[in-house]
């Protein structure tokens, strides 16, 4: 009889723990690595909740992952940045409405000594093919993420696929998000694709500098897409409009303009005029 | 510092509620595999000491699915909340805590079993004393889970999300930092962590010094 009592007891104290979920409303934002590890969803949220009382929870994944997450059911918004992976989503029926909510750059960075002699250049496709033809180290996020993608097209504009890539020695498929892409760059002194957000708030940058920027193939767009309530009817998407909606709106694209680390603004906001 | 303060909370939180979950559940089966014969007892005990060195990222997807709303207990809405986390460190502590009790209750009913059922007493009666004897080896049982829990970082980012303010421990909240760049800062949190192992480690000896000079004093 005791021991019940003590099981009841421990039950009660395990779900204590997560009173927040009852208390307050709040929704799940499935997003990609970039905009949390830059800081920028941490800086601009609280304007957010403040308004309204919905608490933002986000669970940071790569995009191919955060996808998948979404489409599973497990998030009630999605904000990623992979334009053919997000087409495929919503032509499956998962998504309502998909709107850009900023852009910025990608940029290729590399050991300072710059090996393969890319450093200046505007062309990213000739300086991957230049990084080839050195067998200078480079590092894959092989994450299916929005920046993995984007590496991968770039790589197949110079002519060389992902199986063509996997059997290159120098070219190093870690399986991990930006930062830990970025730490092994650092380490190796290898190259690596980098979204410009986490490269600027990066700690760990080591010999690493921005080795190629600038070309307009290096574009990356950020998109915020509503859940389908056919498919997702257990998703809370009312909460998930009104944070949509305030992305988009006047004060939330002021906040992510707003948004600087080490006096650098990190995201343009295009809600009005998309890229 | 706040932050910091809630996820060394939550992460002490979490642990120990998993550890008080896995031991309620443990200690009855760890002596109930001590002291009945039942078919697939063997089974069960090569199972629990199978399970003790249980991949946490393995524990972690599969509850991912279980959790899921597209899984079979997706209706609970438990998937990235500390109690998806407290479950699954309740599972990976539970066969440790399991098959250490049961290792020491198999030694401890070898030595008084006989004694205790001619007393009279039943198998189920017999086991406060039995886990009395045995006090010792069960704190350091509930250690040993506890510490695993609390050091665990696969199975929590899998089934919490690494969710600020909600589900971040010190474990996630390192691998966070750590790709953030922020070496030193995760750093600084991991000698917290190792600085509670520490004292885990501390209190065991501490524990089980006094215990077995308690144990001479009965021989």
């Amino acid at each position: 009889m005791k021991r019940t009592g003590l099981a009841v007891a421990l039950v009660a104290a395990c779900l204590s723990i997560s009173p927040l979920s009852a208390a307050e409303q709040s929704i799940i934002l499935a997003s990609t690595t970039s905009v949390e590890n830059s800081g920028l969803l941490a800086a601009i949220m609280p304007a957010f909740t403040a308004r309204t009382g919905i608490a933002v929870r986000v669970v940071a994944q790569g995009t191919g992952k955060a996808i998948d997450t979404a489409r599973r059911g497990d998030a009630d918004l999605l904000l990623v940045h992979d334009p053919e992976a997000e087409q495929q989503f919503m032509a499956e029926g998962h998504g309502a409405s998909r709107r850009q909510i900023a852009w910025n750059d990608f940029v290729i960075v590399g050991p300072a000594e710059d090996p393969a002699h890319v450093r200046g250049g505007h062309d990213s496709v000739a300086a991957l093919s230049a990084i080839a033809a050195a067998g200078a180290p480079f590092v894959s996020r092989g994450d299916k993420s929005g920046t993995n993608a984007a590496e991968l097209r770039l790589w197949k504009l110079g002519g060389r696929t992902p199986e063509m890539l996997a059997a290159e020695k120098w070219y190093r498929d870690i399986g991990g998000g930006m930062g830990q892409a970025l730490n092994a760059a650092s380490a190796m002194g290898a190259y690596t694709l980098s979204d410009r957000g986490t490269w600027l708030s990066f700690a760990n940058k080591g010999p690493l500098v921005i080795a190629v920027e600038g070309d307009a193939r290096l574009l990356n767009r950020y998109d915020v897409i509503e859940l389908n309530p056919q498919k997702h009817a257990g998703a809370k998407l009312a909460a998930a409009k009104m944070f949509a909606d305030w992305l988009v709106s006047d004060e939330g694209q002021r906040a992510i303009g707003a948004f600087q680390v080490n006096g650098q603004k990190l995201f343009n906001p295009s809600a009005s005029s998309p890229k | 510092m706040h932050e910091f303060l809630s996820i060394v909370s939550l992460s002490l939180g979490v642990s120990l509620a998993a550890t008080a979950i896995a031991t309620a559940v443990s200690l009855p089966v760890g002596y109930a595999l001590a002291t009945i014969a039942f078919p697939g007892r063997r089974a069960l005990v090569v199972l629990a000491n199978a399970f003790f060195g249980l991949p946490p990222v393995v524990v972690g997807l599969v509850l991912y699915l279980v959790l899921s709303r597209a899984g079979p207990l997706g209706f609970l809405g438990l998937l990235f909340t500390p109690t998806a986390m407290v479950i699954a460190q309740a599972v990976l502590a539970a066969p440790i805590i399991t098959a250490l009790v049961h290792r020491a209750a198999e030694r401890a009913w070898a030595r008084y079993g006989d004694e205790l059922i001619s007393d009279g007493a039943t198998r189920r009666q017999a086991m406060p004393q039995i886990l009395a004897i045995i006090r010792a080896d069960i704190v350091t049982a509930v250690l040993a889970g506890f510490g695993r829990t609390v050091s665990e970082v696969g199975a929590v980012i899998l089934v919490g999300g690494n969710i600020r303010g909600l589900t971040r421990t010190m474990t996630t909240a390192i691998a966070l930092q750590t790709s953030q760049g922020d070496l030193a800062l995760a750093l600084a949190l991991g000698a917290v962590l190792v600085g509670i192992s520490i004292s885990i480690s501390a209190t065991v000896f501490a524990l089980a010094g006094s215990a077995s000079s308690a144990g001479s004093e009965e021989a």
